[in-house]
């Protein structure tokens, strides 16, 4: 048995993204002033520095940009599922992400393999998006 | 091409380990005696220290208590520091005697690493702050699934394979079977290798170094005085640190921010670590190749211009690559992969070392000019090092 999963403290602009995230919206962030899309989420422009900014909820398709299977866990809290993998997913939107990908068998996975978002909650208060491949 | 300011003129380690059975701060205070030893040097020599650590050693100034030094003019923790700064602590030392800050500085580090608290990994408490609160929860925690990440993608982009991540693992281990300090010396072979475990695609147990208990130390001084001490001085002849450049991800873990995973920090250093010392890739008698992971070891020899792009993978798989006796030797030592990891610091001692000549069966002939580098992903350091 794991133990519990690890939840971050929610305080500023991770609240906004995991309080998205429950209502079932991926969100990144765009600059108003130079059109800078962001990800994850900050208080200050990467490119610009403005704090201009605002949440926009992605479609949640993408494709997969690298990934890596999970043989043995790196903490307690995930020894229940391995194997898993994690991936790093190149939104339609021109943002990258990383979650975890379900429904989908370690050997299959491949870079480049169109996947789309889900969400899951870990608890009550706290939801995570993950990928699977997508439907077509 | 710049003047070179100090060099290093003692090293000094303890055994490396997976137990020590003492503590970080004695660790550190033997490492730095036998240096200053080797040098020819005592405490009261030194006025300055710098360290670097992930709050899993002492800091300096535990050291500077145990080596009794007074009024030290540099004391540094490089804090939350890798082993992208295992080379910048050089640079940091020969820095702070060019500004007058000191004359001689010890650069150290000591961790129990195995037996102690290990880095981002079981037997810690899993990180949800900063950067990590959007990625621990995918279950995305510790170092080699990080850079297994970037081994995925150069695999992908370049065609690197399997075979060639465990032709590092073997050559290294070639290495190490003459190095009395390394921890795994029986030789492997690939069938080795692939029998060795998945750990994390495309990560296998011989691709990740070895956790170690240790600590080593170098000391560094100024020139006129480095021309006077017991060894021959080894040149700092230049020192660089910085990151990618290819997007906001500057914190080891933000591998969101970098555009491209199949290109590492040595893209960014490697021109003015190069013209700083005035010579060029093609020069370089040996190198010591951050080896935190096998995949580490081929972003590096393409982002410091030792091959092209995507040319890393044939590369040291090639007949006449990497081992002793090769045109360009490879972690000399057998790597953090089978010495064992003292952060990355112990590829600055065994630069030191060769280019002194000292490392008997595993000696590189006529080394006089090294490259030694630090750093897995999007930041990092590294030193060329020679005879002076
Ligand atoms: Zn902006």
């Amino acid at each position: 048995m794991a133990a519990t999963k690890p939840i971050p403290t929610l305080r500023g602009e991770e609240k906004v993204y995991f309080e998205e995230a429950k209502n079932g919206r991926l969100v990144y962030q765009l600059c108003r002033d130079c059109a800078q899309r962001i990800f994850y989420p900050r208080t200050v422009c990467t490119n610009c520095m403005s704090e201009n900014l605002e949440y926009v909820a992605s479609a949640g398709k993408g494709t997969i940009y690298s990934f890596t299977t999970l043989h043995v866990p790196g903490h307690p809290e995930f020894a229940d599922d391995v194997p898993y993998t994690v991936v790093l997913v190149d939104l339609e939107e021109g943002v990258r992400v990383l979650a975890d990908l379900v429904d989908c068998d370690p050997d299959d996975v491949k870079v480049g393999m169109s996947v789309e978002v889900l969400f899951e909650a870990v608890t009550e208060d706290f939801t995570v998006p993950r990928f699977r491949p997508s439907a077509q | 091409m710049r003047s070179v300011a100090s060099g290093v003129v003692g090293v000094g380690y303890t055994d490396i380990s997976p137990n020590s059975g003492r503590s970080t701060l004695q660790l550190a205070t033997e490492a730095a005696q036998a240096a200053l030893a080797d040098a020819g040097m005592t405490a009261a020599d030194v006025d300055g220290l710098v360290t670097y650590h992930l709050d899993d050693s002492d800091p300096a100034l535990g050291l500077a208590q145990s080596l009794g030094l007074d009024d030290p003019g540099v004391m540094v923790d490089w804090s939350d520091g890798g082993g992208n700064l295992a080379c910048g602590v050089v640079g940091l030392a020969d820095a702070a005697i060019r500004a007058g800050m000191a004359h001689t500085v010890i650069v150290y580090r000591s961790l129990n690493g195995r037996s102690g608290r290990r880095l981002g990994g079981m037997g810690q408490g899993v990180d949800t702050t900063g950067v990590r609160q959007f990625m621990t929860p995918a279950g995305w925690t510790t170092y080699p699934e990080m850079i297994a990440m970037w081994a995925r993608r150069h695999m992908e982009v370049y065609g690197t394979t399997p075979e060639h991540l465990g032709t590092i693992a073997v050559k290294s281990r070639a290495h190490a079977k003459d190095n009395p300090r390394a921890q795994k010396r029986e030789p492997i072979t690939l069938d080795d290798y692939f029998a060795s475990p998945l750990i994390c695609d495309p990560f296998r147990l011989y691709d990740i170094c070895l956790e170690s208990d240790g600590a080593c130390a170098v000391v560094v001084t100024a020139m006129d005085r480095a021309r006077d001490t017991a060894k021959p001085p080894v040149g700092v002849l230049a020192a660089a640190h910085g990151g990618t450049g290819s997007g906001p991800g500057a914190d080891l873990a933000d591998v969101l921010g970098m555009g491209d995973l199949a290109r590492n920090f040595g893209y960014a250093v490697r021109d003015r670590l190069y013209g700083m010392a005035g010579v060029t890739a093609a020069d370089l008698d040996f190198a010591e190749i951050y080896d935190c992971f096998t995949a580490s070891v081929i972003l590096q020899l393409e982002g410091f211009g030792i091959v092209g792009p995507g040319e890393a993978g044939p590369y040291v798989a090639g007949d006449d690559t990497f081992s002793l006796g090769s045109k360009l030797p490879i972690n000399t030592h057998g790597g953090l992969l089978s010495e064992g990891y003292l952060h990355g610091l112990n590829h600055v001692t065994e630069a030191v070392l060769q280019l002194r000549g000292e490392c008997g069966p595993r000696q590189v002939p006529d080394a006089e000019l090294a490259l030694v580098t630090a750093g897995a992903m999007a930041t990092g350091s590294a030193l060329v090092l020679g005879r002076v």
